[in-house]
């Protein structure tokens, strides 16, 4: 084992760790006042379901020796994982910060969900996705499985987790269906500087998911670490010049995903492309995210806060660039298209369609189980008081006018109504 | 001339202003108001501690109107803001004494007759 390896991927686990309530400010202020909290929940109740899920279960299914298509048992309850080396870090760290990855990828699908999904639905739907479906599509590309024997390229997770959440977060949209309110009427976000202090956050967290994917505290990391630098900035730039072009003003919410876009695209590419290839990579990446958002908002689809636009168009772009782009000079290994190796490209190409058609099929089974017990979506009634106050007996922003403290001897005298309303009533009159 | 306050629901708002700008109802004030009418207290809790919201949110429009325009701007508010559960809320029609319109002076029912919009001045 080596110090600085394990000093780096303990500070990395905790960073990754930041970008799950990150996650949950950023889509909490593109929603209205009255699902602010609901949206959050959804990101920070995926630390805990989908934490323990893969403690208990999921990382042995996705790094346990076992099939091409999925891990095995063995680690199951975290048996043999402990402080012998893997790598040169703690196997049990390496688990850590393997569920760093779990967490944040459940909880990216909740965008395309929120404002209408049942809360205890979406639980199981955490626990459920982040096992049969999450769990598998790593053994696929880290666990030795049948898409690292092809050769394909996906340095911290552009397939395995943008495009993986964004076809589940399509078929998830597609299966509650639309909110009602959706193409009717303006739908707001609610604080978009929530919106942008999540897009900052997400980045700080984010060089631990990319520098951290190098496993170490070296070269690898570095470059890493400087491409999540720079790629989300020439996105950022091109973003905004895009927003100027077309409509003649830079916006806030547009700078947030614009953020969201490089960071996605830059994910799989990070340690295999030089720092210009970044920049070139990130600038680009900003076009078909940008025109697919614009093209979805024209839709019947609701994927209410575009993760198929930002982390599925994103990540696709991102994984194909990695086929193009990746240089054996910084990579140590595979060259892409530019480097004299077209093969890579039709790997990258490979991967994301499969990875794509088996999140969906399994994403879709998922909810038809969890829709066999109990409903998925909120009533219409529920959806119009807001699912804070439905779901969650809460409100973000409650004031205290006639908020009546409820003593727990009253609560006794709640089950008799008759008795204490006509005397809360005469007070009013 | 009769002032339309309604009290209603405020996911309710944009479907009456939907209904009332149907209506040709176009000259309208809301604000943002808290009451109660009798529906069931909403009980929220904050560890451990366990409050019954005894005041709703509401939206309150003030509408002034022309005789004629009494009745299609209360069937429209009446049709749209109901949902059948408690808490939907109230139409009051009240009597006006005068009414002025200040960028022109005008008084009573030429006050609350709606004017084609003028074109902006340039700049």
């Amino acid at each position: 084992m080596i110090a600085a390896d394990v000093a780096w991927m303990l500070l990395s686990t905790a960073l990754v760790l930041l970008m799950t309530p990150a996650l949950g400010f950023f889509y909490g202020g593109l929603v209205r006042t009255k699902n602010a909290l609901n949206t959050l929940m959804m990101s920070v109740c995926a630390l805990g379901f989908v934490g323990v899920a893969w403690a208990l279960l999921g990382y042995s299914l996705a790094f346990a020796p076992g099939l091409p298509v999925v891990g095995g048992l063995g680690h199951a309850l975290l048996a043999g994982v402990a402080l012998e080396p893997q790598g040169s870090i703690p196997h049990l760290l390496f688990m850590a910060y393997q569920g760093t990855f779990a967490i944040i990828t459940a909880a990216l699908a909740s965008g395309a969900v929120v404002e209408r999904m049942r809360f205890p639905a979406y639980l199981a739907f955490l626990v459920l996705w982040s096992l049969f479906v999450y769990a598998p599509v790593a053994h696929w590309v880290w666990g030795n499985g049948w898409l690292a024997g092809l050769g394909a390229l996906d340095f911290a997770g552009g397939t395995v987790v943008h495009v993986n959440a964004a076809a589940a977060a399509v078929v998830a949209a597609l299966m509650v269906g639309p909110r009602k309110d959706y193409a009717r009427q303006a739908i707001l976000p609610h604080n978009v500087a929530f919106t942008l202090l999540g897009a900052g956050l997400l980045w700080f967290g984010w060089f631990g998911f990319n520098a951290g994917s190098a496993l170490a505290a070296n070269g690898s990391a570095a470059l890493a670490f400087v491409n999540t630098l720079l790629a989300p900035c020439a996105t950022l730039v091109a973003w905004t010049l895009l927003d100027l072009w077309r409509a003649g003003k830079a916006t806030a919410v547009g700078a947030a995903t614009a953020i969201v876009v490089g960071l996605v695209a830059i994910t799989p590419a990070a340690g295999y492309v030089g720092p210009l290839a970044a920049l070139a990579l990130g600038a680009f990446a900003a076009l078909p995210s940008y025109f697919a958002l614009l093209w979805r908002a024209r839709t019947r689809l609701d994927d209410s806060l575009d993760v198929a636009a930002a982390h599925g168009v994103g990540g696709i772009t991102g994984a194909l660039l990695t086929g193009v782009l990746a240089s054996q000079a910084w990579s140590g290994g595979a060259d892409g298209l530019l480097f004299g190796n077209p093969r890579q490209l039709g790997v990258q190409a490979v991967a994301v369609l499969a990875v794509m058609a088996f999140s969906a099929l399994a994403t879709a089974g998922i909810l038809k189980l969890i829709a066999l017990f109990t409903p998925v979506r909120v009533s219409v009634r529920e959806e119009g008081l807001g699912l804070d106050l439905t779901q969650h007996g809460e409100e973000a922003y409650a004031r205290d006018e006639g908020a009546i403290l409820v003593l727990p001897r009253e609560a006794a005298a709640d089950a008799l109504p008759a008795a204490a309303a006509p005397q809360l009533a005469g007070g009013r009159a | 001339m009769k002032l339309v306050v309604a009290v209603i629901r405020p996911e309710k708002l944009s479907e009456v202003l939907e209904a009332l700008f149907r209506a040709a109802v176009t000259g309208l004030t809301i604000s943002r108001v808290q009451g109660h009418g009798g529906e069931t207290e909403q009980v929220e809790t904050y560890r451990g501690t366990t409050v019954k919201m005894e005041l709703s949110e509401k939206v309150r429009l003030e509408i002034g109107v022309s005789n004629h325009f009494v009745e299609p701007t209360v069937q429209a508010i009446l049709r749209a803001a109901r949902t059948g559960d408690v808490g939907d809320g109230k139409v009051f029609v009240l009597p006006v004494d005068k009414v002025y319109r200040i960028r022109t002076g005008e008084a009573d029912e030429a006050a609350v007759t709606p004017v084609a919009a003028e074109a902006p001045a340039a700049g």
